[in-house]
């Protein structure tokens, strides 16, 4: 048989050059929340490549907290993670607290456990509403934010702020829960369950949902601990490090909750993860009110807390104790610290190091959405771009804290 | 549980100095916080070693950051370890000339180090050989001087109605 | 439940004008202002916290909605109003002034927050000392964050200045020459 003559029609065609088009995505975008810039390198619909920017909005935290005496560098650290600044705030003053070496009364700590553990759901309500969003179920960004203004006016009622709270001092609080306080977060107690049940019904079982949430996104547990990953993107692919836990601080260790952990890392996952948080979050509420102690609601730090009006204007060492705080007479002990609390995020760390003034010499704050938004481009490669969209809301990446 | 915890610090200690004893220079506790300052030249070698010695293991980098110490003239550079499985914590710092800090780098054992790394080279103008993208990563990439050393200044220069004497600057 | 009736519905002053059976005539301006003061359509230019104060004044408690901002654009093409919340970093400075100069005319900015209108606490040397720099600017409402009333009163005072708009200020000598200070042609 002779041999045929003809040849296949791809081998006729001379080999065309791939092509790919480049997409923009941000800085200014409605779906990333928050302004950094991804330039994608797209074959079709399907993303090759990623290349992140961030920067878009460095204020250049670390180096204003060096020109800051301690107690004003509580406004600085409000404004990283912004969503839940409480966390960020009782984080500081507990680095500071363990520079001077102070020993915290338990009742304080037991208020800073309710305090961070609103924060913590309010900072999950934003991300689990956000991702919602980004799927098109506007319903549950509605009410998810009228669950946050409860949280504010408790916010109001123990520090004056609704969302960079600047809450408490170096020691504690500026003054104890009154009973507006304890009324508006028994309140809240009864009334949030039912709507976060609610979001839990729009969302977790909704065939929508799962078709565009799992699968997407996903990160191995490996691939994740080498990027440093911590928090609830971590526990999502399936490593059970919490710092409460770990490293139990403000005595986390007198309290009874779980991690949850999900199996593949991916949206559905992180969505499931920050929900159950959620839970375990008004579990650990309901349990420091039950065994709230008695006691001050400071502790002894002349050399940081500000004495009440009424003595300074009687007594004499609380006016010297005042001038000295205001002006900035203090010694510090000369030292290196680095104490970590579990943010919203995941491992929120302050390294501080002191060598004797009002000033720190070096502050570092070691932010978790800075330290895992590295991965993004891997997490996204070979998908399609509305599957990238809901992997960055999923992340929780908040701007004010990625960039510092 | 006391006990336990200074075993595996001396472990640690014995691991580190059975192979590197010449490139410690100081090994501190600053607030139960193990601290080793080493020099510059094996620093890659010691935390690989580190990752895969059985007393220590220390898998997961939790941060990386330079600081600047002007009175000596140098910049350091401080890489904090965590071993999650016996929950033991390590702090190595190496320290480098201000007028050529130069260091490789540590990614190809913690892909997490990339945006650190890159940070601290922002901030300092501490060069990582062998980075794969070594380019600012929060300032505008025009920029010429590293701002977090001490000597530049903190306020935007460009303004003209703060007067220096009501505002301290 | 409160039943509705015309007693307790608030209905806005209607311009003056010359009124008859079936009829009612006014100058063109005043109907074009009261048009366009209830029917703005923000684009929110959220850079951070105030950005979050910015979703709490649309969400449901104090629903920026009934002002009539129901559709928010991120096209600058289709938004009239440019709501910078949030510190603008000298890196974000050109993408801001890239997006005003999308917008078409009539365009109105309203800079909410401290650091907006002029770098707020951050004095240092990678924040904009406020957007006032780069492009004019109608409102400006202090706080940090500014409490979502005061953003509300922000966006009323816009109100009031898109009401009381002359029709031929976009074109005007004096309007060509303050945008030719800021540079935008």
């Amino acid at each position: 048989m002779e041999e045929t003559k003809y040849i296949a029609i791809d081998q006729a065609r001379p080999k065309e050059e791939k092509q790919y088009s480049y997409l923009n995505l941000g800085p200014t975008h409605p779906a990333t929340h928050g302004i950094f810039q991804n330039v994608l390198k797209m074959d079709g619909e399907v993303i090759v490549e990623a290349e992140p920017t961030i920067g878009y909005i460095h204020r250049a935290f670390e180096k204003l907290a060096e020109r800051r005496p301690f107690y004003q560098v509580t406004p600085l650290t409000d404004r990283m993670n912004y969503c839940s600044s409480p966390i960020n705030n009782i984080g500081w003053h507990m680095t500071v607290e363990k520079l001077l070496g102070v020993e915290i009364p338990k009742r304080v700590q037991y208020l800073r456990i309710i305090i961070m553990e609103l924060a913590r759901i309010t900072d999950h309500l934003v991300c689990n509403a956000v991702i919602g969003v980004d799927t098109g179920a506007l319903t549950g960004f509605v009410y998810m934010f009228q669950q946050r203004e409860h949280v504010y006016e408790i916010y109001e009622e123990v520090c004056g702020a609704r969302l960079t709270t600047n809450l408490g001092r170096i020691g504690g609080f500026e003054r104890d829960f009154s009973a507006k306080a304890w009324a508006k977060l028994d309140a809240f107690l009864k009334g949030f369950p039912v709507v976060l049940k609610e979001f839990e019904n729009l969302l977790t079982r909704n065939r929508i949902f799962m078709d565009r949430t799992i699968g997407v996104g996903g990160i191995s547990a490996e691939r994740a601990l080498n990027y440093s990953f911590t928090g609830p993107n971590l526990r999502a692919a399936g490593v059970d490090y919490d710092v409460r836990v770990a490293q139990p601080y403000c005595s986390y260790e007198d309290f009874d909750f779980s991690i949850p952990v999900g199996t593949q890392g991916d949206t559905y996952d992180r969505f499931m993860v920050r929900q159950e948080e959620m839970w375990q979050s008004l579990n650990i509420i309901h349990q420091a009110i039950k065994k709230m102690p008695e006691g001050p609601f400071h502790a002894a730090v002349p050399d940081f807390y500000l004495p009440p009006k009424e003595e300074v204007y009687n007594n004499m060492e609380a006016l010297i104790y005042h001038f000295k705080i205001v002006m900035g007479e203090t010694d510090v002990p000369k030292g290196e610290v680095y104490h970590s609390v579990e943010g919203g995020n995941g491992e929120l760390g302050f390294y501080l190091i002191s060598d004797g003034g009002r000033q720190p010499f070096r502050l570092h704050f070691r932010r978790p959405c800075f330290i895992y938004y590295q991965a993004y481009p891997e997490m996204i490669k070979g998908s399609m771009l509305s599957d990238a969209i809901l992997t960055l809301s999923s992340m929780n990446v908040i701007a004010g804290e990625l960039d510092a | 549980m006391e006990s336990n915890k200074a075993e595996l610090i001396e472990k640690i200690i014995d691991a580190l100095k059975e192979k590197y004893e010449d490139q410690v220079l100081g090994i501190d506790s600053p607030y139960e916080f193990l601290t080793v300052s080493l020099k510059q030249e094996k620093i890659v070698e010691i935390i690989r070693y580190l990752y895969d010695h059985p007393d220590t293991r220390f898998q997961f980098l939790t941060t990386l950051c330079g600081i600047h110490y002007p009175d000596q003239n140098s910049i350091a550079v401080m890489y904090q370890l965590h071993n999650m499985v016996t929950n033991q914590r390590i702090r190595l710092k190496i320290f480098l000339p201000e007028d050529n800090p130069v260091t490789p780098t540590i990614t190809p054992i913690f892909s997490g180090a990339n945006w650190m790394e890159r940070e601290t080279y922002d901030f300092y103008g501490v060069v990582f050989q062998g980075h794969p993208n070594l380019k600012r990563i929060l300032n505008v990439e025009e920029m010429i001087m590293f701002p977090m050393r001490k000597e530049f200044p903190l306020e935007d220069q460009v303004r003209e109605d703060k007067s220096d004497k009501m505002f301290g600057r | 439940m409160q039943t509705v009736s015309l007693d307790n519905v608030i209905v806005s002053d209607k311009p003056e004008g010359l009124e008859g059976a079936g009829f009612f005539a006014t100058s063109l301006e005043k109907v074009v202002g009261l048009a366009r003061k209830n029917s703005i359509w923000p684009l929110p230019f959220a850079t951070s916290c105030c950005g979050i104060e910015f979703m709490a004044t649309m969400g449901a408690h104090y629903d920026l909605a009934r002002f009539g901002s129901e559709r928010l654009s991120f096209s600058p093409r289709q938004a009239d109003l440019l709501m910078v919340m949030g510190t603008i970093a000298k890196k974000m400075g050109p993408v801001l002034r890239q997006v005003y100069e999308q917008m078409a005319e009539p365009r109105w900015v309203l800079s909410v927050g401290a650091c907006a209108c002029s770098g707020g606490i951050f004095d240092t040397y990678s924040v904009l000392q406020g957007i006032d720099r780069i492009i004019p600017v109608d409102v400006y409402v202090p706080g940090c964050p500014p409490r979502p009333e005061q953003i509300i009163e922000g966006i009323m005072n816009i109100q009031r200045l898109v009401e009381s708009e002359s029709l031929r200020r976009r074109n005007s000598p004096a309007y060509k020459a303050m945008l030719n200070n800021y540079g935008i042609e």
